[in-house]
């Protein structure tokens, strides 16, 4: 790795506290150079410098990654725009194998020269860790596709709508919410271009055009009175979309105590909304500890599925690479050969899929040329596969990667990375009112809020953005100071309804982070509302004088 | 070549500012050559370099303000990048919160760089992994870990005539030592800014020795437990209390040192009067840079003196709205300690719980600071002042507050890193503590 630059976002007062450090890695650009893209025949050229260089060193194989990632985050509070980010990063990152072992530099200067040098350090590199190497790398093996090239079906380029549309959009929002009765609002739009082109000694040339976007809000109201404050976040999802997921249609929300939002986001209806809600969230009645049947929103499950089921299933953590950092995991290889593990009830059925549309995950290939698909995780309860890239495909049996590898920027090495990961809606029809109608005694939970797990995905506790107590099939009001602790396997065996696929709906994590040096990434996962049994719930207030 | 010295980057500095026809400009420089090594499953999994040189130019017409950045220095190249973060400022809306730059200021001696670990190599790195991955090897256990250098300097130059340099140096080492039969774990963490006091031998015998202890673990009942923090743990939770002293939400009510009916706590008391925790950018065992990186200079400071709140953290748009200084947010954190050993700290325990580390700390209720996590490789019982047995981990629900009004005793001082992150990177001095009534409300299978 050669050069990394870190603007850490500042200046975004409460909402700081609520999001994990934002790395945005590039230079400021204008608005304008955005748009202008780099053409496929020029990075075939440089690439062929590279392949040729490494392999005159005796590289046996080498990839090339060009990429040019774009970055456009606007950051507004009340009536004020704290921040307007542009940036770019455009260099390339070239990956070896070389006496058995992976080699590994990267390089923002793109003349011939500078190019076959770091080539050659990537191969010198794998030279000297073979010394240390106790297997060598074993690839799967993985045809050439040529010269071909994939896009993210969007509808409408974000980094085409005008500054001054996105930042209108976002003080809009905050007036709504002010006016709503809110105290203090942030709210953030952050869009995201990866233009990356792929070559390998496989044969294949592979350019890829991905566009990512997250409008967020975060609302704060104090009861002057109490001292008391609570807040309240946007229900938006992070997707693999254009400027259209802000376009909202009549079709794209689902109406209940709440309105919800299903392939597009309409901020502002949401924003006053919001600012009603944390209203009464302030008078709402603190909750009575205790166990509960759990109505999970497809905006609050997701990040359920993400730590509980997305995680454990990754590879690398199962065979013990990330043990220093972010852990292990509880599903290991055993419980795999078993072909029984009990991982949850029946009706449980979650799949990776890199392809669906719309998805944080979707690609036409992986950072390693791997054309990219669908398998199952979790199939009947059962656990059936894990989530792998070209050097781990063979611990499987496989003969094939399935196209997990991903690196956050050409200066970062690729790495296996999860792909979305998502239940499967019920087979039977069944709507949320079906779901709520059948519990006695039960929460019915909106939006991510608080989340954490430990290092072998067992343990965890969430907590959400909207909580409604329901009595005997109906929903009986607000309350509030909840969190819910389980262990994954029983909470997924406590699964007993999911509704059907009229709901489904994405969720997802636009900065994942893994790995050391952490790399960022995103990914989505899709569910209907699902229905658990008997689950702990605790009493989050306190007192601190 | 990443690395200039303070008068190559005055020349550099001079030179953009020369370029600027902006109402004013601010520059910084900052350059860094890094290297790491990351090991797993007993064998290096990747390593590599990084050498990281780069300009970014601050320009401004009034309110609106503009950036751009370059890491090539020629003289052509310097004057467009002075052009382009005008052009950038031109076209951005004004920001009624920008302030115009410092003028020039007074700082103390910087004591962050050692050259040991400015003279860092790859063998170095591939050295201190094997010293680590032998003795694991050799007692059945598998090691995973991370060691990550760094040397580097900061500078700044603006229209107001305020020149800035710093040369700092760090190195950090991570290692987790896990059983081959997957019920042990232990883990250490050593951050120096001089790697001759490394010894990633010693650091890894501790984590070894953890996990060796740690095996076949007994389950007991999730409560209030008396606990000894080592310092890692408690550093985390005690990190993010500082990181919350911010006068702006404390003075928008939306902060744990929010007062009810307006206000805020500042000179209050809100933990137990042993509690004095301070910021001292020369302090000889934590050192950070004097100056924050927009130019305010870092001073010796309290942050917490017996208890109560002596300073929060303006930045210099809301210290103006307040007519008040402004206050850096400080490089590193000092909590004093006492005299007592670790072993001295069980031997005076009649019923606990040692915390080697906790882990996926959350924020749950900012107003109250509640936060739940896990411990993580190594917790152990203790009973009649003796390590009785390794226990399953927990997780807790707590309050940094709450904890630090519920302290029993405090031990001798471990320097822990603060990471880069959004507690303000920066390294911390922070005592082993005994806490009463620590709240663990599950139980976790995880090893």
């Amino acid at each position: 790795m050669k050069r990394r630059d870190f603007i850490y976002l500042t200046g975004m007062g409460a909402a700081a506290t609520m999001l994990p450090g934002i790395p945005v890695t590039g230079r400021p650009i204008t608005p304008e150079e955005a748009l202008m893209p780099v053409d496929p025949a020029l990075k075939k050229q440089m690439a062929d410098v590279a392949l040729n260089a490494a392999r005159s060193k005796g590289a046996t194989y080498t990839d090339v990654r060009i990429g040019r990632y774009l970055n456009q985050f606007v950051i507004t509070r009340e009536d004020k725009v704290q921040n307007i980010v542009n940036t770019e990063s455009y260099g390339m990152g070239i990956r070896v194998i070389s006496n058995g072992s992976w080699g590994f530099a990267a390089t923002d200067k793109m003349d011939k020269e500078s190019i076959a040098k770091t080539a050659e350090l990537a191969v010198a590199i794998a030279k000297e860790n073979s010394r240390l190497q106790t297997e060598p790398v074993q690839l799967a093996p993985q045809k050439g596709y040529g010269e071909v090239s994939w896009k993210a079906p969007i509808e409408k380029n974000a980094f085409e709508i005008p500054i001054k549309e996105k930042v209108d959009l976002l003080l809009g929002v905050n007036d709504a919410a002010m006016k709503g009765g809110a105290n203090y609002i942030t709210s953030l739009l952050f869009m995201v271009n990866e233009q990356k082109y792929f070559a390998s000694t496989d044969g294949s040339y592979i350019d890829q055009d991905i566009h990512r976007i997250w409008p967020t809000f975060f609302i704060t109201k104090i009861d002057a009175a109490t001292g008391k404050f609570e807040t309240r976040n946007a229900l938006s999802a992070p997707v693999g979309m254009g400027y259209e997921y802000l376009y909202a249609r009549p079709q794209d929300k689902i109406q209940g105590i709440t309105t919800l939002y299903k392939g597009r986001y309409d901020m502002l209806e949401d924003a006053k909304a919001g600012a009603a809600q944390i209203g009464e969230k302030l008078k709402a009645k603190s909750i009575e500890p205790g166990k509960y049947d759990l109505i999970l929103d497809p905006s609050h499950l997701w990040l359920t599925i993400h730590e509980s089921v997305g995680h454990p299933s990754e590879l690398d953590r199962v065979l013990g690479y990330e043990a220093n950092f972010a852990g292990t995991s509880f599903l290991t290889l055993d419980k795999w050969q078993s072909k029984q593990f009990k991982f949850g009830s029946n009706i449980v059925n979650i799949a990776a899929d890199k392809t669906q549309p719309g998805s944080l995950g979707a690609v036409g290939y992986d950072d390693e040329g791997v054309k990219c698909g669908q398998w199952d995780i979790i199939k009947d309860g059962i656990l059936v596969n894990y989530q792998t890239i070209r050097d781990q495909a063979h611990i499987l049996g496989l003969t094939q990667s399935q196209g997990c590898c991903y690196a956050d920027n050409w200066s970062s090495v690729q790495f296996q990375r999860m792909p979305n990961i998502s239940l499967q809606p019920g087979k039977e029809k069944k709507s949320i009112d079906d779901l709520i109608k059948g519990v006695e005694k039960g929460l019915y939970i909106i939006g991510d809020g608080s989340f954490s797990i430990d290092q072998q995905r067992y343990n965890f506790q969430f907590g959400g953005q909207l909580y409604y107590e329901i009595k005997n099939g109906k929903i009986a009001g607000m309350v509030k100071d909840v969190a819910y602790q389980s262990n994954t396997q029983e909470f997924w065996n406590s699964c007993v309804g999911i509704a059907d696929a009229s709901d489904y709906r994405l969720g997802g994590s636009f900065f994942d982070g893994k790995g050391q040096p952490a790399q960022s990434s995103a990914v989505s996962h899709g569910s209907s509302t699902a229905r658990f049994n008997g689950v702990n719930v605790i009493n989050t207030s306190r007192n601190i004088g | 070549m990443a690395i200039l010295s303070k008068e190559e980057a005055r020349k550099i500095l001079e030179k953009v500012l020369s370029f600027s026809k902006a109402d004013g400009c601010e520059v910084n420089l900052n350059g860094s050559d890094g290297g790491n090594i990351r090991y797993a499953r007993n064998s290096v999994s990747t390593s590599g370099e990084d050498s990281n040189i780069s300009l970014a130019v601050q320009s401004y017409y009034g309110k609106k303000a503009g950036s751009a950045t370059i890491n090539e220095f020629d003289d052509a190249s310097l004057e467009k990048v002075v052009r382009r973060a005008e052009e950038l400022a031109k076209l951005a809306p004004e920001n009624p919160e920008f302030m115009e730059p410092l003028g020039p200021q007074t700082y103390g001696p910087s004591k962050t760089w050692s050259e040991a670990t400015a003279k860092i190599t790859p063998d170095y790195r591939a050295q201190a992994a094997a010293n680590s991955i032998g003795p694991a090897s050799a007692k059945d256990i598998t090691a995973a870990g991370f060691l990550e250098d760094n040397r580097g300097f900061t500078a700044m130059m603006n229209s107001k005539g305020l020149f800035a340099y710093n040369q700092s140096t760090n190195v950090d080492f991570t290692v987790t030592m896990r059983t081959n039969d997957g019920t042990g774990s232990g883990w250490v963490t050593r951050n120096f800014n001089d790697v001759s006091k490394l010894d990633t031998a010693e650091a890894s015998k501790v984590a070894i020795d953890k996990a060796l202890m740690s095996r076949n673990a007994k389950a007991i009942e999730p409560g209030k437990y008396t606990v000894i923090l080592e310092p890692a743990a408690a550093g985390d939770l005690i990190g993010l209390m500082l990181f919350g002293m911010n006068a702006r939400q404390a003075d928008e009510g939306r902060s744990y040192l929010s007062k009810k009916g307006g206000g805020t706590k500042l000179n209050e008391k809100i933990v137990d009067e042993r509690v004095n925790i301070y910021t001292d950018p020369q302090h000889d065992d934590v050192p950070a840079s004097p100056w924050m990186p927009n130019g305010l200079a870092r001073k010796k400071m309290d942050l917490i003196r017996g208890g109560v709140v002596k300073n929060l953290i303006y930045d210099r748009y809301w210290a103006s709205q307040k007519n008040v200084e402004a206050v850096p947010l400080p490089g590193n954190r000092i909590m004093e300690g006492g005299s007592a050993s670790l072993e001295d700290m069980i031997k005076d325990t009649k019923k606990g719980i040692l915390v080697t580390r906790f882990w996926y700390i959350r924020a749950v209720d900012p107003q109250t600071l509640l936060y739940t996590g896990l411990t993580r490789d190594g917790t152990f019982y203790i009973e009649n002042g003796v390590i009785k047995h390794p226990i399953k981990n927990f997780r807790f629900n707590e309050s940094p507050v709450i904890m630090l009004n519920n302290l029993e005793t405090l031990g001798k001082q471990v320097r822990v890193g603060g990471g880069g992150g959004p507690g303000g990177g920066g390294s911390s001095l922070i005592p082993y503590m005994k806490i009463r009534d620590f709240t663990f409300t599950s139980l976790s299978d995880a090893v």
